[in-house]
């Protein structure tokens, strides 16, 4: 690409900082040096936990006393922790997480499915209360959800739905972000000449919503269905207010109750940990740009 | 009319979980359950209208407001803290200094895969002077009263500040690169670009990302809830919310729905006090 240049005040060749920058404003060695050290050392901070639990799941209790926290130790008991884990949760544990990928997995496609719906209803159409509906969501964005759990449970225990996979759904279902970016999103996205040309050909508003309008929504969709996701996996409040039953837990509440115990196995319930934590942090590797996107979008609102 | 055809969905599923448990929380916060007596004390449980006692009890009783303190004052030291780490990362990931971003961005955004009750967990583990390496190295006591809050405020620094560090790196990625050329060119130095470009820029992230972290430490939960596991000294009411929690399911008294309500509802009103404040400050100061 041809670049424009500038002769400077002081008499240099400015170049502008398109893709690389110029060696004009190249920091030097100690700056880079200095901020690199800085940068790994919060890398360390955030990620040694991490390491952590890696090596920590294979040991047995005896080991986690005397060897390096950071190494495994003499013996590898993945298969003796496993199997304490197992008898632990009562053979509860992969029911647990495949609660949790129900869980989460239904809200996030029901939540997206309404978001983006009435995103597209508040970006599209006019119509009388509009801004009231507005106001009302800019509202429960900032609402603090969790006083919200409480009188959620006698809601749930009036309608006979307490320990129930609904009384975790319903809920999470519901996300003002969610419509907040699908309302952005289709306000961007979806030009109004396509639509007329639609209503035009005589297509019904359903039809080109769920034939076109979903398509070109898509991006937004799969960003909306990761924060839903994230955030009913990682609920905890919730599941423990509503649910009671071993076999109706999700995850999360599974291993809290092991770690509760008076003189728990560690390796086994670091074990359980990791597995909890590995769906997600697979999503999170594979599905980066749109979380950029989400919070690029959430970023502007102020 | 299709507007609302196509909102109708998101507003039945909001008014299930929203609106509903809001009204259904200010009555309860009004009544009590009784018990109607008998002989022994022990008949069925009645629900009576109670006026304001609910919230008069809450109000002039110590535990509630010890639990607002500690809040605040773990919101009055994490926040900031968070805030500006976060912004300092983004800002150094933004700037000329560093050439592979990508690494540090994922690194520092992992935590909030971890789910938060398995995190502080987690923290609790390592903080164990025996078994933990944090406790084993620092041999802090992070159990005790001392450090219990600096246990917590860590936990939930460590799981947000790549969250909030995230936020800023999208702020200041959208900031067209045109500002910094002319500032260059009129002679700014890279500092000066940070100060009267890009921190002015990010403003909005910012108090948005503060109120968030208001609005979430009120309710925090989590936390406490995990160390509770190792200081059974906490009982059940050092912070608010699990003073709500626990006077929902019983273990607090007075308990039941209407006293667990009348807290919930202070505590919304702490919180958007705090947020109105807050945003009134920045205001203010902008």
């Amino acid at each position: 690409m041809a670049q424009k240049t500038a002769k400077l005040a002081n008499g240099f060749e400015y170049t502008p900082s398109v893709g690389k920058h110029p060696r004009s404003l190249q920091p030097s060695l100690p700056a880079r040096a200095i901020t690199k050290i800085v940068l790994i050392l919060v890398a360390i901070y955030f990620l040694f936990p991490l390491v952590w639990i890696l090596f920590t799941a294979t040991k047995t209790n005896a080991e986690m006393y005397s060897t390096n926290p950071f190494w495994f130790g003499d013996k590898i008991a993945i298969k003796e922790n496993y199997d304490s884990l197992m008898s632990w949760s009562k053979g509860y544990y992969w029911r647990w997480v495949f609660n949790s990928i129900l869980y989460s997995g239904a809200a996030g496609v029901i939540g997206t499915f309404i978001s983006v719906s009435a995103g597209y209803g508040l970006a599209k159409f006019k119509f009388r209360g509009k801004n009231g509906i507005q106001l009302m969501i800019l509202a429960a964005l900032l609402m603090p959800i969790a006083l919200l759990t409480v009188p959620l449970y006698m809601v749930m225990y009036k309608t006979g739905l307490t320990d129930t996979a609904w009384a975790i759904i319903i809920p999470s279902c519901v996300s003002p972000f969610g419509v907040f970016l699908g309302r952005m999103y289709a306000e961007t996205s979806v030009p109004d000449e396509l639509l007329e040309a639609a209503r035009i050909d005589g297509a019904g508003e359903f039809r080109t919503f769920f034939t076109m309008v979903l398509r070109l929504l898509a991006p937004a969709m799969v960003t909306i269905f990761l924060f839903i996701f994230v955030a009913t996996w990682n609920n905890f409040l919730l599941p423990l207010m509503m649910i009671s039953s071993d076999a109706k837990k999700p995850v999360t509440l599974g291993l809290y109750g092991m770690m509760s115990y008076f003189d728990p196995v560690y390796g086994a319930v670091i074990q359980g940990a990791l597995f909890g934590i590995l769906p997600l942090v697979i999503i999170f590797l594979f599905l980066q740009r749109f979380w950029q996107a989400g919070l690029a979008a959430g970023s502007v609102k102020g | 009319m299709f507007g609302w055809a196509f909102l109708s969905p998101f507003l039945l599923f909001f008014a299930f979980s929203f609106l509903i448990p809001i009204v259904v929380s200010v009555r309860a916060a009004f009544f009590r359950e009784v018990s109607k007596g008998g002989l022994f004390g022990g008949g069925e449980k009645v629900e009576t209208f109670v006026g304001l006692q609910n919230f008069k009890e809450v109000a002039l009783g110590s535990t509630f407001w010890t639990g607002i303190g500690r809040v605040l004052l773990f919101g009055a030291i994490q926040i900031p803290v968070m805030i500006i780490g976060a912004l300092a990362l983004a800002l150094l990931l933004d700037s000329l200094l560093v050439n592979r971003v990508g690494f540090f961005r994922l690194g520092y955004f992992m935590p909030y895969a971890v789910p938060g009750i398995v995190a502080a967990l987690v923290w609790v583990y390592l903080y164990n002077n025996q078994i933990g390496p944090v406790g084993r190295v620092l041999n802090i006591d992070f159990f005790g009263h001392t450090w219990i809050l600096a246990g917590m405020a860590n936990m939930t620094t460590w799981t947000f500040t790549g969250y909030n560090m995230l936020i800023f790196l999208a702020a200041l990625q959208a900031i067209p690169t045109d500002l910094y050329e002319a500032a260059r060119l009129d002679g700014a130095s890279e500092w000066m670009i940070v100060w009267k470009i890009k921190v002015p820029m990010v403003r909005a992230a910012a108090l948005l990302a503060v109120l968030l972290s208001i609005i979430g430490t009120v309710q925090l939960f989590n936390e406490p809830a995990a160390m509770a596991v190792k200081a059974s000294w906490m009982g059940g009411s050092y912070m608010p919310m699990q003073m709500a929690y626990n006077t929902m399911v019983g273990t607090v008294s007075p308990s039941g729905a209407g006293p667990a309500n009348a807290i919930s509802i202070m505590m919304a009103l702490v919180a958007s006090v705090l947020a109105v404040i807050y945003a009134w400050a920045q205001k203010k100061v902008d």
